[in-house]
């Protein structure tokens, strides 16, 4: 069973929830961007949440080469429909948001790396970036078709344990919320939270997504933080960090790390997202204003 | 040992700083090694040493008991936890063809002829410290003091697999083609990350390395 990838106006990139515990050989998780969408489409049709699918940024036609059910969550959400061999399906550009994800009932069957399929774009490990003429071999990784659901939400998918080892605080049945013309970030503090002189700049003003985000990081433009003195001459030797890290470069704008996080990185992480943050400002597109509000103990 | 900090780092993670410049005995790839012996109830997510902390994370909620285990660890690492990482590491030693573009700038800067910059650089019994950066790219120490030096000004878009390069206290081989900005000084042909193979890279938290010229 395989789907054909008729036309892609974009970028299309086999992601399932990445592979963790390889960070102490320089190998981050990787995964989808939006981990709750992700689990969405896979809840929609039966898979477990992990399954391999496509994270869509732009548009793309796929094409059926036997009966498969496919759904759609994120951007733009579709219930399960089943193609019949030769039927094709157009995933649109969305109205809102930025990336949706194509769930096949049984996962793409892409070679695996370190036991993901996840395409690591920071790296180069995983799967190529996926091509018009591409064909996918569909798996039989078989889920609960109990969670097959209309796109309502409804489903048993908080049965499989969903959200339990990534911290997402993600709603299985609900996806992920859209950013409307202000998105808030939640943020926990950073290890490195002193390093900015003045932190309230961080709360108090509104910053803007830029254009040259991706998966590794987002760039923001808005307020610069001074940073405060800090011993060994503003230095700070690499360190270990996290999907999600607040990052504050010399510029003073802040990066937020993403999927394709770098393992360790050499400039103060001030604050760090809560999963459902990370999975929001997945679907931020360039432009978007955004806000950070304070969770946990500060 | 100077106390070390337990910093924020999230809600599903902690960064541990183990040397507060104080010079205690146990590194971070001592207590990674601890936490992955003491770590019997497979709590910890990854566990990543770097030049001076450990980065923990662990699944929501077990924040709480994280804490509590690294706190018994690093108790435990004031008696023979020191050097743990260290006598667990087995010895590479990778040949290496000292052709490398920056052989003569390094030479320069440092006052020596090239052949002694090979020696130096062949001399010491180096331990990996931690890998970051990139994925297999393990950071050695122990490199001659009269060799350190800082990194190029503008990296090179692309640093071929293999390359053997310096820049500040540590020496480190490329293990796959990327960008980089250390000063390199030859070439290896030895294969030090594959995934086929389990571990993917012989140099983890550590292994000992020495450097042969050949050719």
């Amino acid at each position: 069973m395989s789907l054909r990838i008729e036309h892609l106006g974009g970028r299309a990139l086999c992601e399932d929830l990445g592979r963790p515990g390889h960070a102490h050989l320089g190998i981050t998780g990787s995964g989808a961007a939006d981990r709750a969408s992700l689990r969405r489409a896979n809840a929609l049709v039966g898979n477990r949440p992990g399954a391999a699918g496509i994270e869509i940024v732009g548009t793309l036609e796929v094409r059926a080469e036997a009966g498969v059910m496919i759904a759609l969550a994120g951007a733009q959400t579709r219930a399960a429909t089943v193609l019949a061999a030769g039927e094709r399906m157009s995933v649109p550009f969305p109205q809102r948001g930025l990336r949706t994800y194509l769930a096949v009932r049984g996962g793409l069957a892409t070679a695996r790396t370190l036991g993901s399929a996840a395409t690591d774009t920071l790296s180069g490990l995983g799967p190529a970036p996926l091509r018009a003429g591409d064909v996918l071999a569909i798996g039989r990784d078989l889920g609960d078709l109990r969670t097959v659901g209309d796109g309502s939400g409804a489903g048993d998918g908080a049965g499989d344990g969903a959200g339990a080892t990534d911290g997402a605080g993600d709603d299985t049945a609900g996806g992920t919320p859209l950013p409307g013309p202000l998105l808030m970030l939640s943020v926990h503090p950073g290890p490195r939270a002193d390093w900015a002189e003045d932190l309230g700049v961080l709360f108090a003003g509104e910053y803007r997504v830029g254009e040259e985000s991706d998966r590794v990081g987002t760039r923001l433009a808005g307020a610069p933080l001074a940073r405060a003195r800090a011993g060994d001459a503003g230095e700070l030797p690499s360190e270990g960090l996290v999907r999600g890290s607040v990052q504050l470069p010399p510029s003073g704008l802040p990066v937020i790390f993403g999927a394709d996080h770098p393992v360790t990185g050499g400039y103060p992480v001030i604050a760090v997202l809560t999963g459902a943050a990370a999975d929001a400002l997945a679907q931020a597109r360039p432009g978007q204003a955004v806000r950070f509000r304070r969770t946990g103990a500060w | 040992m100077s106390p070390a900090r337990i910093l924020p780092c999230g809600p599903t993670a902690l960064l541990v700083e183990v040397d507060r410049g104080g010079g205690q005995r146990a590194t971070p790839a001592d207590l990674a090694v601890a936490l992955h012996e003491r770590d019997g109830a497979g709590l910890l997510g990854d566990v990543v040493p770097a030049a001076r902390t450990v980065l923990v994370t662990f699944a929501p909620g077990a924040g709480g008991v994280v804490r509590r285990l690294i706190g018994e660890t690093l108790a435990g690492l004031d008696g023979d936890g020191a050097g743990a990482a260290r006598a667990a590491g087995a010895l590479v030693t990778i040949p290496v063809r000292y052709d490398g573009p920056d052989l003569a700038e390094v030479a320069r800067r440092s006052g020596l002829t090239a052949a002694e910059v090979v020696s130096r650089h062949c001399a010491p019994t180096y331990v990996a410290e931690f890998i970051g950066f990139a994925p297999g790219f393990a950071y050695l120490g122990g490199l001659d003091p009269a060799l350190r030096l800082p990194r190029l000004e503008s990296p090179r878009t692309r640093v071929p697999a293999g390359a053997v390069g310096i820049a500040g206290d540590y020496t480190a081989v490329y293990p796959r083609p990327s960008p980089g900005g250390w000063l390199l000084l030859g070439t290896t042909t030895m294969t030090l990350f594959d995934l086929a193979e389990d571990p993917p890279t012989p140099l983890r938290a550590g292994a000992r390395v020495r450097f042969e010229a050949i050719g």
